[in-house]
């Protein structure tokens, strides 16, 4: 990497002549290096999945979280640096519930997308601060009914039928493409973001799935997909993978 | 300012009715005001208490409303506008003499009608009274009110409780304004002093040299 932005990527507050800040590009490489994270939103909610890649074998179960409620109709999954990732969330929570203590309801999709979003804008602008090295899925299910959004470490915010982030990104949107979401309900969503998740997955190490969702079947309250659902899910898309190992 | 308001809801929107006075001690300051103030296009609020305060309670409220109209991209809900009001009216009670009834259509939950007395304290209601006049005529509104009225009958109910009202309290008087609000958008009425429902045992009002242009 050393050569590319050289003297120009020292300081967020320093554009490069080309009219790039480099301290946001590197925040977004962070991104890109970690593990893939999907969102789909289906016709009756939105699924999250994260890729955990498992550090040691010593790492417990369910340990390392990635998905986290923000409200109850809303909620996050984060890629990237993870201390940044809970930071960001905490900043989500927090106007959240100021937004329901003066307005007197839950926030609505594209305002907490884009109070976060100007949230990480900020430290794209001063010399003082890093970018964070986070991109956020936000789902929400409220009164406009299931809406997925990205934000990335320069602050851009995205409203999204499907996306993903991460190491695997390329072949996990390409396979997002290919899937009907408007058709496809929030139980066939699971299967659909387990199957990617183990079909982008490089084989070398081993990786816990976590799903969370947002839909109809959880009272439009955001939370983990129930264990055993997901577990199923986890089964059907490694059947679903080998079964096509063997067609070819 | 001693005063009558209200608000009723119909099938399909709002009524807000008020009177007309503004008293300082004897002397009627304004006896043609208007208490019936825009939030929004589709909102709008009583006022009773001290005008000042809540004249200018409302100039924030309808601040407030409109950043958050231009955040959320869409009209405010008519919820968002009454819990604005309580935020201010509660926070700042000791301060304040406001007595407030938020009332407006919005797409949600088409019309809505939200009581706000002195304390701070929000209530939503298919009507309410508020104002020195509105204890007068409880009685009268809990017999005549019913739900689903028609928005004619609506407003003439608004028209008979307030001129009942203005009948008994000295603080009332003049003028009743009404305001209607409903998909179709907002419609005023005025009816001037000597066309006021006469209540049982008043003069009638001494005829007119000009007949009143409304």
């Amino acid at each position: 990497m050393s050569g590319i932005g050289t003297g120009y990527d020292l300081s967020t507050g320093t554009f490069s002549p080309d009219g790039r800040v480099f301290q946001t590009d590197y925040a977004q490489k962070a991104v890109d290096n970690s593990g893939t994270v999907v969102g789909i939103r289906c016709k009756d909610g939105v699924v999250l999945g994260a890729e955990k890649l498992i550090i040691s074998k010593m790492l417990e179960q369910h340990s390392n979280r990635r998905t986290f409620p923000v409200d109850r109709h809303a909620g996050m999954a984060v890629a990237g640096v993870a201390a940044d990732g809970r930071s960001v969330v905490s900043r989500a929570m927090g106007e959240a519930n100021q937004y329901k203590s003066i307005y007197g309801e839950a926030i609505p999709g594209h305002v907490l997308a884009e109070r976060l979003g100007s949230f990480m804008h900020l430290f794209n602008l001063y010399g003082g601060y890093r970018p964070y090295g986070v991109s956020a899925l936000l789902a929400t299910y409220g009164k406009e009914g299931p809406q997925l959004y990205l934000v990335e470490p320069s602050g851009a915010t995205y409203r999204y039928f499907g996306t993903a982030v991460g190491k695997g990104r390329q072949g996990a949107k390409n396979e997002v493409e290919k899937l009907k979401l408007e058709e496809m309900s929030c139980r066939e969503g699971i299967q659909a973001v387990a199957k990617i998740l183990h079909q982008v997955h490089d084989e070398e190490k081993g990786f816990e799935m976590e799903l969370a969702w947002v839909c109809e079947e959880s009272g439009r309250h955001f939370q983990r997909v129930p264990q055993q659902l997901a577990d199923e899910a986890e089964a059907a898309a490694k059947a679903a993978l080998a079964a096509e190992d063997m067609d070819d | 300012m001693g005063t009558t308001i209200m608000a009723a809801s119909f099938d399909g929107g709002v009524v807000l009715g008020a009177d007309s006075r503004t008293s300082t001690g004897t002397y009627i300051a304004n006896r043609a005001t208007d208490k019936i103030t825009p939030l929004t296009d589709s909102i709008y609020i009583c006022r009773s208490g001290s005008a000042a305060d809540t004249q200018n309670l409302s100039r924030y409220v309808q601040w407030f409303l409109e950043q958050h109209g231009m955040e959320l991209g869409d009209e405010p809900e008519v919820k968002t506008a009454a819990k604005l009001a309580q935020m201010m009216a509660y926070q700042n009670k000791n301060m304040l003499q406001a007595g407030l009834i938020v009332a407006g259509w919005d797409k949600h939950e088409g019309g809505s009608v939200y009581a706000i007395p002195l304390g701070g304290t929000l209530v939503k209601t298919p009507f309410t009274i508020g104002g020195s006049g509105s204890a007068y005529i409880y009685g009268l509104c809990d017999k005549l009110w019913r739900p689903n009225m028609t928005e004619d009958e609506c407003r003439a109910f608004v028209i008979k409780a307030v001129s009942h009202a203005m009948a008994r309290d000295g603080s009332s008087g003049g003028c009743i304004r009404t305001v209607t609000i409903s998909k179709d958008g907002v419609k005023r009425t005025f009816t001037p002093g000597d066309q006021v429902p006469v209540a049982a045992g008043e003069l009638p009002p001494p005829q007119r040299a000009v007949p009143a242009q409304v």
